[in-house]
């Protein structure tokens, strides 16, 4: 439900880089978000379409890749897919298992002219 | 054309204002602990039977998110304990900004526990550091016991889970033993309580455990 405020510290950050980068106009821009993060990619792209208008983004592409839910095996070092809950590790059958991915939310680049 | 690495987090902004919280917080020696669970799982009802329990015990304070009413606040308050209300006007969980200007109405020197009722919603809340010591997350037996695992985050995150309603079992199909089976592969390291502000059962090791950590 917090898309519009995701979207708005988003348009900051882009902003930002923009006029440290001294760019006349932003193109692209890529985020990582993980599926653990809360947050909606189709909320999120029209959130941000919504509030880029009128500034050096407005032409910006969102571009959301999705990372997965993945896990660790602390006994065989081996990775688990974790999308959904799983009780043991599918290698090993060790339960000695961690969340390792899926909470990401970060711009990771943007491209500009 | 040119590509920018930028690789910087979408909430920095909230988690710098949490940052410098969390060191005003240590500095005036006050543990903070985030109320977040589903509308209506008893976070309330759990402040005014834990604040009942630590009269003399602790010296608290609460800060209240709620969309629109001050009832909460006004429960709390009927507690004997300092409760500032913050109106999200419709935000759908707490902000480091709305905690500054709570922090306003507070004399964090005088305090040993500050708690913060988050607004209710068991997904948005966790996404929003608020500087607290540890989230607490309050579930009710009555929204089912696949809870945990449909919404992962909170319950991974959260240093305590309170289970909530338990009254009422007798009642409903709810497996205990899922909710902690599945909280306990979540996050091993998690505290459980199961208990009922309805009978008060549960309650005391719960507060407990809570003065403990809290004087620690
Ligand atoms: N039977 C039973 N009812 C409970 C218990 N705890 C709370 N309730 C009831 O559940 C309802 C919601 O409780 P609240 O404490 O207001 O819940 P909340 O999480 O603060 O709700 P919001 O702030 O609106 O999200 C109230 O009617 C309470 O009386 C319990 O242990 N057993
Ligand atoms: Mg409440
Ligand atoms: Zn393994």
């Amino acid at each position: 439900m917090h898309e519009l405020s995701i979207a708005q510290s988003l348009l900051a950050i882009v902003l930002d880089e923009a006029r440290r980068h001294q760019v006349n106009k932003v193109t692209k821009v890529a985020v990582k978000i993980g599926a653990l993060a809360g947050v909606v990619p189709s909320s999120l792209t029209f959130s941000f379409d919504l509030i880029k208008e009128g500034t050096k983004a407005a032409e910006a592409e969102l571009v959301i890749e999705q990372a997965p839910a993945v896990g660790e095996c602390h006994t065989c070092e081996g990775e688990i897919d974790m999308s959904r809950l799983v009780e043991q590790c599918p290698h090993c059958g060790s339960k000695d298992i961690e969340f390792t991915g899926g909470q990401e939310l970060y711009v990771d680049h943007i491209e500009a002219e | 054309m040119a590509e920018i690495e930028v690789g910087r987090s979408i909430l920095e902004a909230n988690d710098k204002l949490a940052g410098q919280h969390r060191e005003r917080f240590a500095a005036s020696g006050v543990k903070v602990l985030n109320l977040i669970s589903s509308p209506g799982a008893g976070k309330t009802s759990v402040l005014e039977q834990t604040l009942k329990r630590l009269q003399g015990r602790l010296n608290c304070a609460v800060i209240e998110g709620d969309i629109q009413t001050d009832e909460d606040a006004r429960r709390v308050a009927a507690c004997g304990v300092p409760a500032v209300q913050i109106q999200t006007q419709g935000a759908c969980h707490l902000d480091g900004v709305m905690i500054n200007e709570a922090l306003a109405a507070l004399d964090l020197a005088s305090l040993d526990l500050l708690i913060i009722e988050n607004v209710g919603n068991l997904v948005c809340p966790v996404d929003f550091d608020l500087g607290e010591d540890m989230k607490v997350a309050v579930l009710s037996v009555t929204e089912g016991d696949d809870k945990p695992s449909k919404y992962p985050a909170l319950f991974q995150q959260a240093g305590v889970l309170l289970v909530n309603k338990v009254d009422l079992l007798p009642y409903i199909d709810c497996d205990m033993e899922r909710i902690h089976r599945t909280c306990h592969q979540l996050n091993p390291e998690q505290k459980v309580f199961d208990l009922s502000c309805r009978t008060g059962e549960g309650l005391d090791p719960w507060v407990d455990w809570l003065t403990g950590w809290a004087k620690g």
